[in-house]
């Protein structure tokens, strides 16, 4: 048997539901001995590198890789005659090609592959292998995408998916109407690891892949169909994962390194530098959107009209589904009778668009939001009294139809982070780290203005539209060194967000039992779908709550028989106790050799597709909300802006770990902060600007301001605990409050993000 | 043998990396001290995120001073001290400023952290007590795409108060 690189051990942590545990990872992380996917090493490994087009749009007219191949160093270079099976994948269609075979439709797109000794040998030859094009003029622009003069990207036209909302009365006339048009940037998730993984042939046909992703059976699934293999013979092993927040959904180069291991009978590592880790994962749609809403003179909305056209890039990825929710939220948390909304998704040749935290809801809520505060101010009123005046709650209906069940505190959020303390004024002289262009020490208060601005938003937990959403967890349960030790296994990803700890809480609190024991996540368990759609604490929570309940009850009659005791028996500090509480045995004790594991697959309550004409349908299983205000500083003069504070409450519904749940506020609300007022992708004709981060801007220490928070757990009666998913709501509203603030400042309408400096100081 | 790298010698690299000699051949000399620290020294807690010195996720100390050793030539380290983030504390210990990240929650996925807890490192052995504008811009070269800052901050006064 080959060498196998060293991943993550299984990680041992004891707690409740409830108990803000600590990583039982973060010792190694900390010490920088976890081991990511781009830390795999074995012996005699090649480096893959991956030929790439330098055009957005071509033919392709030819491909030498001769001399590439006959490069010192070099094992293969591989085509897409090199692809055994199914040449093209897709997470919901399959389009894009394995590798690029006629055709090239993006700049970027992956053509050939190279695997050599030094990962240098392999850029070089990479950069020999030649490749004729046929250039073509680029689809740059959605709305040229519709145009009937516009080439055809793919066998089916451009429009990847339109959505169409009829909801109520189409000719419904309103006392008051605004309107507006807004744009969105395209935003990168810029997960700090890079793609990357190490591929490693079973000399019998199969191959063993260590990989960094978001769902291992979905990746399983594609490479099986592209590699021509069963299942069985692709097995995956997840590597540790440096963030992902949409970016690991897609494949990256999983097929690319499964294709040259088998070409070379060699493990081959892939690993993408920052430029190429810009090309080779989707990122969030850019989006126009235009809105009418109209209102009676109380404030009470009458309609929402919306057009929403996002740019879906080359190639689908998830656009079908982040349409549907772009379209599905697109009037926000708001009670609102009637809704014309037309939501539609395009191909083009710009950089292929997919799932990215907040998923569709992020554009749509940038629009809804300014169109409040629009309408508030045609009213004469405040703009929250106007949100609290429309706002969503329990029994009202979405503009799909849907009944919102379960809490909905659209009113109460509001109501908290309007109550929340304000920071004080900024002090005569501010340090630096702290105003408008940071350290570089533009402004001394001179031409700075404060504003104050609050959003809302909502979206869906979980998978929606029918899709079979479920997870899968095996526990199990022995006695070792004389005491009770549980195991968990799931093929859930952590991907930071702290899924490590709540699988082990859960098991502790089911089993009594304070060892727990997380495995690594495989493909020798079932499916645990994505950790995407905030879903994972909700769906392989509930797994990994049912497998612990299925061990509860055969230890229970174990301990019944045995003990010969009727009634009530439970499962506490490690041994079964009666109702009273008190020890009847432990359980090593009990246990002895015996080992007790159960596998259950967990399914939350299903959903339905929404109608093709009115799009009406219960097309989503759990929503959650969350609010923010935001208070900034704005340099009017120079343009330059500076987030004082961010605020916010949401409904988590049950607080797992309560640390855990303040980190997903704290870095979500950093993310919309990006979009809001730096992070852009910024394409033209076709082709990435900015693909470094020296162009690229993240929000750094000095960007980031405190966030107050307000948690909320007012228990979903649906899910496990109560809780609801918490992940991306953070990233919803924090941006439009940032927006709405900015414009406070400054007064002027900002419908575009990220809101640059010209936008504000020359416009 | 065999190697190939057009117009590229091989040079031999000889430096101290966390109070151990260590050498390496027939390096590339287009390789970066973080490759060689990783690839060629097992040495792979120092983050290979942004290969371009801009997210401070590389972050070493070379002869006391903070570098992203992405951006230092392998060649360039010849005949230096090196300490990395599995130098700092022995063993399975921890060093404070270890121990608060982890207590604070400021690790989610973890990429960031070893370039985090190096520079943290480095501060407070600078400014023992330091204000928050402080800590802001001396971290500012490290990105974090996960926590959002606010669990760092708290590692950063927690292991101020530890180390004090």
């Amino acid at each position: 048997m080959s060498e196998r690189p060293r991943l993550a051990p299984a990680l041992s942590s004891s707690g409740r539901v409830g108990e803000s545990v600590a990583r039982p990872d973060a010792a190694l992380k900390v010490r920088g001995d976890f081991p990511y996917s781009s830390d795999l090493r074995v012996e005699g490994m090649l480096w893959g590198a991956t030929v790439r087009s330098p055009h957005p749009y071509a033919r392709i007219t030819s491909i030498d890789a001769s001399e590439a191949r006959a490069m010192p160093g070099v094992h293969a270079a591989l085509t897409h005659e090199d692809v055994p099976g199914r040449k093209l994948y897709g997470l919901e269609i399959a389009d894009q090609p394995v590798l690029a075979i006629d055709v090239v439709r993006y700049w970027g797109e992956a053509v050939a592959l190279v695997a050599a000794e030094h990962p240098e040998q392999a850029r070089r030859a990479a950069a020999k292998v030649k490749v004729g094009y046929d250039v073509m003029r680029p689809v740059s622009d959605p709305e040229a995408a519709l145009s009937p003069a516009a080439p055809s990207l793919h066998p089916g036209g451009n429009i990847t998916r339109q959505v169409r909302i009829r909801h109520g009365d189409q000719a419904a006339k309103a006392d008051v109407v605004v309107t507006g048009d807004y744009e969105i940037g395209m935003q990168d998730q810029a997960p700090l690891g890079p793609e990357s993984g190490l591929a490693i042939p079973d000399g019998e046909g199969g191959v063993d892949l260590y990989i960094a992703t978001q769902w291992l059976h979905v990746d399983q699934e594609q490479l099986a169909g592209a590699l021509a293999l069963p299942r069985e013979k692709v097995r995956l092993f997840m590597a540790g994962i440096g963030g992902a927040f949409g970016a690991r959904e897609d494949l990256s180069m999983q097929a690319h390194a499964c294709l040259l291991a088998l070409r070379t009978g060699r493990p081959v590592k892939i690993s993408y530098s920052r430029p190429e880790s810009f090309v080779g994962h989707v990122h969030r749609h850019p989006g126009r959107l235009h809105y009418e809403h109209g209102a009676n003179r109380d404030g009470k909305l009458v309609y929402v009209r919306a057009r929403i056209l996002l740019d879906g890039g080359a190639y689908a990825s998830s656009s079908t589904a982040v349409i549907a929710n772009a379209s599905c939220f697109s009037a926000g948390p708001y009670e609102c009778p009637n809704a014309t909304i037309d939501g539609i998704v395009v191909y083009t040749n710009n950089p292929p668009c997919g799932a990215m935290r907040g998923f569709g809801s992020v554009q749509n809520c940038y629009a809804h939001e300014a169109q409040m505060d629009r309408l508030a101010a045609a009213l004469g009123m405040d703009p929250v009294e106007l949100r609290m005046r429309n706002a969503m709650r329990t029994g009202s209906h979405m503009i799909t139809g849907q009944k919102v069940e379960g809490p909905a505190p659209v009113s109460e959020l509001l109501e908290r982070v309007r109550a929340m303390p304000v920071p004080p004024p900024r002090p005569e002289r501010a340090n630096g780290a702290f105003m408008p262009g940071g350290v570089s020490n533009t402004t001394h208060g001179e031409g700075v203005v404060r504003g104050i601005g609050y959003a809302v938003g909502f979206k869906n937990i979980g998978y929606s539209e029918g899709f079979d959403d479920y997870s899968t967890a095996r526990v199990r349960l022995s006695a070792s060194a004389g005491a009770a030790r549980v195991e968990v296994h799931t093929a859930a990803a952590e991907v930071g967000q702290g899924l490590v700890m709540v699988q082990a809480q859960i098991a502790g609190t089911e089993l009594g039992v304070a060892d727990v024991v997380v495995l690594n996540a495989d493909t020798a368990v079932g499916s645990a779908g994505s950790s995407s759609a905030s879903r994972q604490t909700y769906i392989t929570g509930g797994a990994v709550k049912a497998a612990c309940e299925a061990v509860r009850e055969r230890v229970l009659q174990l301990a019944s028989a045995e003990l010969h005791r009727d009634g009530e028996l439970r499962l506490e500090g490690g041994a079964v106790v009666g109702a009273d509480g008190a020890q009847i045995v432990d359980l090593a004790t009990l246990l002895g050799d015996a080992v007790i594991e159960e596998t259950r697959e967990f399914r939350p309550r299903g959903t339905r597709r929404l109608d093709a004409d009115t799009g009406q349908a219960d097309a989503h299983m759990q929503l959650a909300f969350a609010a923010h205000r935001a208070v900034v500083d704005v340099d009017v003069e120079l343009g330059l802006v500076k987030v004082v504070e961010l605020a916010t409450a949401q409904d988590v519904g049950k607080a797992i770990n309560p640390k855990a749940v303040e980190g997903q506020l704290e870095g979500g609300a950093a993310q919309g902060l990006g979009l809001a007022v730096m992070e852009e992708i910024q394409v033209k004709d076709g082709v990435i600007r900015n693909a470094s981060f020296t162009d690229y801007l993240l929000p750094t220490i000095l960007d980031m301001p405190p966030v107050r928070m307000d948690i909320l757990e007012l228990g979903d009666p649906h899910s496990p605990y109560g809780l609801k998913g918490v992940g991306e709501p953070p990233t919803i509203s924090s941006g439009p409050a940032i927006l709405a603030a900015i414009r406070a400042a400054t007064g002027k309408p900002l419908s575009r993000v990220p809101v640059r400096p010209h936008d504000i100081a020359l416009t | 043998p065999g190697v190939g790298l057009a117009g590229a010698g091989r040079v031999k690299v000889s430096c101290t990396v966390n109070g151990e000699p260590r050498s390496a051949s027939e390096v590339w000399e287009g390789e970066s001290l973080l490759y060689v620290l990783r690839e060629r020294f097992g040495l792979y807690g120092s983050k290979n995120a942004c290969e371009q010195g801009e997210c401070g996720s590389c972050t070493v100390y070379l002869d006391g001073a903070l570098v992203c050793s992405c951006l230092v030539l392998a060649g360039q380290a010849e005949g230096r001290e090196i300490t990395t983030v599995e130098g700092l504390a022995a063993g399975d210990s921890l060093h404070p400023v270890q121990q608060a990240f982890v207590e604070a929650g400021a690790v989610q996925c973890g990429f960031c952290t070893p370039g985090l807890v190096v520079a943290t490192h480095d501060l407070l052995s600078r400014v023992p007590n330091p204000d928050e504008a402080q800590v802001r811009e001396a971290l500012a070269g490290n990105i974090c795409r996960c926590t959002g800052y606010a669990k760092v901050l708290d590692a950063v006064n927690l292991a101020a108060g530890r180390m004090r």
